[in-house]
């Protein structure tokens, strides 16, 4: 097993007690922003394990979050359900079960076709969530109230009031990471990191590679499934455009920005755009050209991202290996 | 809802800590009116609806230029947020306003699904609210609240009077099409529910994806079908697609189009001929010659270089709402209940001719009829005298 | 939400009916299906045009080219903007495709070169940011406003096929410009060198480079090329469409399907697909109009389990 460097998880720990600290200082408004970031984090986590780990680039991933989203919106609105458990529960079977299936299609393709396959499945659901109108058109639904966690008549956690949620979301991205960080340096994890670095090498030691990408793209799908619960409870709305592939877009974006491969690199990033773009706006009119600049800068020039300085020292060795994956033969995806 | 065990419990929780939130949050302890008040423009500043942000800020701050640059003798400070017409982002947005730049006073927004997101937000945090264009029936409905005042039309009014328009000129038969969207749906219903109640017959409704542009086979069904007229809503680039497209399709002159005055506003220029003969309903007719639109065209271009338009006027009114309220109470916002009781009483002198405000803060006014002919909108007269939303839902 | 259910055409929600439900319809002879099938035709047609330049761009460069929907929309925003200052649609049209191709090579020289040794994601993303640039700028250049461009005078006309519809002369023209191009294409990628080129890329890049072909000008080529069909079809198709801003996302899409059912680096695929989903959208709009844009992707779908890389992969 490989040393982990330890600036990594002591950035990430100085950033959830920063986040845990927050509401002391600051103001109501950014108190809001945060929880946003927070959410948008473990998002972008559940992408970095499939993007930054396994090596799988997936524009649909927005199809995830957003369904889990829609299924607690109908829950609350139409079955009146209000218990946590029970919703969490059901959003994330869903947004699993849909993983499973775009997974089960998308995984027998790689290089550009997978590319392709996740964006094309991931309008399919954002189509069925468009047309079909239980799930409320094309303009969304608001949520009719909040969920709580009550045993018989005492509440134990109400979602509604603001701090509640804020506490409850870094408990979240707390506990993803710590999850994440497991499943990473067990052998599943290493497989994984093995299927990005050179998959027809992993192959070859035995290993059954459409499976290990497939149970990737499902815990992926979960805790994506998870962010999205969070952000329809934290927005009390929920519309066809949270599983548009712009969506999808904007999450690489947070985490190839913050330094992919990393998981506290896409909090960072997560940081780093919400609180950019709250900037921008102020300044200008034009500011999607700012962050399309930026976009394209941050391509050009920090592909690490970010951290990326933070990140390089433990990672010098892999990069070597980096190069099979670079072809052009190989990124036409005959392989 | 009603079986689940701790609502009534958190309910209370809520209700008592809200109390006790608003009482501590009053805002100003200032002795005498402060001198000026903080605006909020919540509108489209970039994407298709631009056009209609730009035209309601800059009416706006023309009848603020009109009234010396106060308003009720205040000063007026605007602070912008561009809402991208996104309903994602609209309640992040509104919060923006409300929460982080404290707005006195909100103003927004075009788009009816971030506008609804937006009230919900204004209601929670009792901003007072004026609306300068979404039509969504539900803001003046079941989202009412005496904070909520809205400058523009409700979805229903701008169509029901085409309902008895369309009967009386012989058709009984009629082909509807618009987006499969709120708005859309809201804007045929209220043509529906008097046409249908006249004795009217539907041959068939359409309603292909927001914001799909193809409609040759939907026009193709059309001709199939033959109805004696069709009614459609759709506004920007459909709407001036479709226009053209009906035109190519020769069913122009043959089978009467009919709509809601968005179907053709802003639209004419670039339609051309093919718009010509077409019948809208709307509150507004840019030709309308009352010496109040006579003076607001030619100050807004003057001020701004365009045509004024619907949006323009909106916005112009939304000014004189705030400056009659404020007027009322001296430039003290925050004595709430007399402002709003005051904008309530409130008729205003708008280039649409005059109007008042319903209970439910919608706008009472008169609904014209008009034609293009030559490429002009011309108003060939009243559809509705003094049209009043029914406030269905609406609790205030 | 709105109180009314949603309607499905051929009902009145009851509150008149006329035909008295949906498989019933007023003469519904040949002549409808006929004319409902020259409609799909001619927006595949114009989905070829798109979906061509996307396809080759896909085989022969390996890059997913988000912002080929902003070259669409750069394309008839420059019809529009060009025939409003010289007056002359074909003008228009002459001048802006070497603009737009020149804007691609610029693009590709400065940006993509960059980026060929760089994985797919970076290519990607970078695509990404280049439609908020293009988008802006668009706004910046020629505002938010939606325009309308007039078909020239000379194919103005329409030709009446029903006693009630007319077939505007003006789409049959862009059919033939489509099917021409296709040809065109068809004709450069068998008959040519620079086809043989874009034939050996496709298939081995790596060989093609080591038997001393300049890959790089074959790519600079191919994404001029990829452009130039995208910019070409924005431009034809601007006096039908209207054009406006959310043109280029609206187009992306559906290209990119046409694009996975064809078949990644294949014209014909490109052509099938767009006949496919263009006569799918059409029939599917008419008779499942509740569920038509589902309909599309359903289909990709269908093909995808079938065949993961597209009915002509390859080809």
């Amino acid at each position: 097993m490989q040393h982990q460097k330890l600036a990594l998880p002591l950035l990430f720990a100085a950033l959830a007690v920063g986040i845990a600290l927050f509401p002391l200082v600051g103001d109501t408004f950014y108190i809001r922003l945060v929880a946003k970031i927070v959410v948008l984090g473990i998002l972008a986590m559940s992408l970095d394990l499939l993007v930054g780990y396994t090596g799988l680039i997936s524009l649909g991933h927005a199809a995830f979050s957003g369904t889990a989203g829609y299924v607690a919106a109908a829950l609350i609105n139409k079955a009146g359900i209000l218990d946590l458990p029970t919703l969490l529960a059901a959003s994330l079977t869903a947004s699993g079960l849909v993983a499973l299936v775009i997974g089960w299609i998308s995984v027998r393709t790689t290089g550009i076709y997978f590319i392709m396959i996740t964006l094309a499945l991931g309008q399919m659901v954002f189509f069925f969530f468009h047309d079909v109108s239980f799930w409320g058109g094309a303009d969304g639904v608001n949520l009719a109230d909040k969920p709580a966690v009550a045993v018989g008549e005492t509440v134990l956690l109400d979602l509604s009031v603001r701090i509640n949620f804020y506490y409850t979301a870094l408990a979240c991205l707390v506990l993803v990471y710590l999850l994440l960080t497991m499943v990473l340096h067990a052998p599943f994890g290493q497989v994984l990191r093995g299927i990005r670095i050179n998959e027809a090498r992993t192959k070859a030691l035995g290993h059954d590679v459409q499976r290990y990408k497939l149970a990737c793209f499902v815990i992926s799908g979960l805790i994506a499934g998870l962010a999205g619960f969070l952000e329809v409870v934290r927005g009390g709305f929920i519309s066809p455009a949270h599983v548009n592939w712009h969506e999808s877009a904007m999450v690489l974006i947070v985490v190839i920005l913050g330094g992919m491969g990393t998981l506290v690199g896409p909090v960072v990033g997560a940081f780093a755009l919400v609180l950019l773009e709250d900037y921008v706006a102020d300044l200008t009119d034009h500011w999607k050209l700012v962050i399309g600049l930026f976009v394209i800068g941050v391509v050009l020039f920090l592909p690490d991202g970010l951290i990326g300085p933070l990140a390089k020292g433990g990672k010098r060795r892999l990069c070597l290996f980096r190069r099979p994956k670079e072809t052009p033969r190989e990124s036409i995806g005959d392989a | 809802m009603s079986d689940t065990p701790f609502v009534a419990n958190r309910r209370q929780f809520l209700a008592t800590t809200a109390a006790g939130v608003a009482v501590a949050g009053l805002p100003r302890f200032a002795i005498g009116a402060p001198k000026r008040i903080k605006v909020g423009l919540m509108l489209p500043y970039s994407g298709t609806y631009t056009l209609l942000g730009n035209n309601i800020t800059d009416g706006f701050k023309l009848r603020l230029a009109e009234l010396g640059e106060k308003l009720g003798g205040v000063e007026v400070e605007f602070v912008r947020v561009d809402d991208e017409s996104s309903p994602p982002k609209a309640k992040d947005n509104a919060a923006k306003l409300i929460v982080k730049d404290k707005v006195d006073v909100l103003i927004g927004t075009v788009h009816s699904g971030v506008a609804e997101a937006m009230v919900q937000v204004a209601r929670e945090e009792g901003t007072l609210t004026i609306v300068p264009n979404a039509g969504s029936n539900r803001i003046t409905r079941e989202l009412c609240a005496p904070n909520i005042f809205r400058t523009s039309f409700s979805n229903w009014q701008a169509n029901h009077p085409c309902g008895d328009v369309v009967l009386k000129d012989g058709h009984r038969n009629v082909a509807l099409i618009s987006w499969n969207y709120a708005a859309g749906k809201e804007m045929l219903d209220g043509f529906k529910e008097s046409f249908v109640a006249g004795g009217g017959k539907i041959a068939k409704e359409f309603l292909p994806d927001f914001p799909k542009d193809e409609f040759q086979a939907y026009l193709t069904e059309i001709a199939a079908l033959k109805p004696d007229a069709v009614y459609t809503f759709f506004s920007g680039g459909g709407a001036l697609k479709f226009i053209k497209d009906y035109a190519a399709a020769g069913l122009q002159g043959k089978i009467p189009l009919y709509g809601p005055g968005f179907l053709t506003d802003g639209v004419l220029a670039a339609a051309g001929p093919a718009a010509e003969g077409i019948k809208t309903t709307l509150h507004y007719a840019l030709t309308l010659d009352n010496p109040v639109n006579v003076k607001f065209r030619e100050s807004f271009q003057k001020a701004t270089g365009r045509e004024a338009d619907v949006f323009a006027v909106q916005g112009y009114d939304a000014a004189s709402l705030l400056a009659q309220g404020l007027t009322a109470v001296k430039g003290d916002i925050g004595a709430k209940k007399a402002l709003y009781a005051a904008m309530e009483k409130a008729e205003i002198d708008s280039p649409r001719g005059k109007f008042t405000l319903s209970k439910s803060h919608n706008p009472v006014q008169d609904i014209y009829l008009r034609q293009v002919k030559d490429g002009k909108e011309v108003v060939l007269g009243v559809a509705a005298k003094a049209l009043n939303d029914p406030a269905t839902g609406c609790k205030a | 939400m709105a109180s009314l259910p949603p309607l499905r055409s051929g009902e009145g929600s009851g509150w008149g009916q006329y035909p008295a439900s949906p498989g019933e319809r007023v003469r519904m002879d040949a002549a409808y299906y006929l004319i409902q099938i020259l409609n799909g035709v001619q927006y595949g047609f114009l989905l070829f045009l798109v979906a061509s330049g996307l396809t080759l761009i896909f085989g022969i460069m390996g890059i997913v080219n988000l912002a080929h929907g902003a070259f669409y929309m750069v394309g008839a925003y420059l019809a529009f903007w060009l025939d409003s200052v010289t007056g002359s649609f074909t003008l228009a049209l002459l001048i802006g495709v070497p603009v737009s191709v020149g804007l691609g090579l610029a693009i590709e020289r400065f940006g993509f070169t960059h980026l060929y040794r760089r994985d797919h994601l970076y290519q990607v993303l970078f695509t990404f940011g280049l439609i908020l640039v293009i988008g802006e700028l668009r706004s910046i250049l020629w505002g938010n406003d939606v325009y309308g461009v007039d078909v020239p005078p000379l194919l103005a006309g329409s030709i009446p096929l029903t006693e009630t519809q007319s077939y505007p002369i003006y789409r049959l023209f862009i059919s033939l410009a489509c099917l021409a191009t296709a040809a065109g294409l068809t004709g450069l990628i068998r008959y040519t060198k620079l086809g043989m080129m874009i034939r050996a890329g496709a298939s081995n890049r790596e060989m093609v480079q080591v038997l001393g072909l300049d890959v790089n000008r074959l790519f600079m080529v191919v994404f001029g090329i990829g452009v130039g069909l995208a910019a070409f079809a924005g431009m034809i198709a601007a006096p039908v469409n209207s054009v406006h801003p959310g043109m280029g996302d609206e187009i992306l899409i559906i290209s990119f399907v046409v694009v996975v059912i064809g078949g990644v680096g294949s014209i014909k695929g490109a052509f099938f697909g767009a006949m496919l989903i263009g006569l799918a959208d059409t029939f599917g709009a008419v008779f499942l109009p509740e569920a038509a844009g589902v309909v599309v992707y359903a289909l990709m779908a269908l093909v995808l389990v079938w065949r993961p890389r597209g009915l002509f992969a390859g080809g």
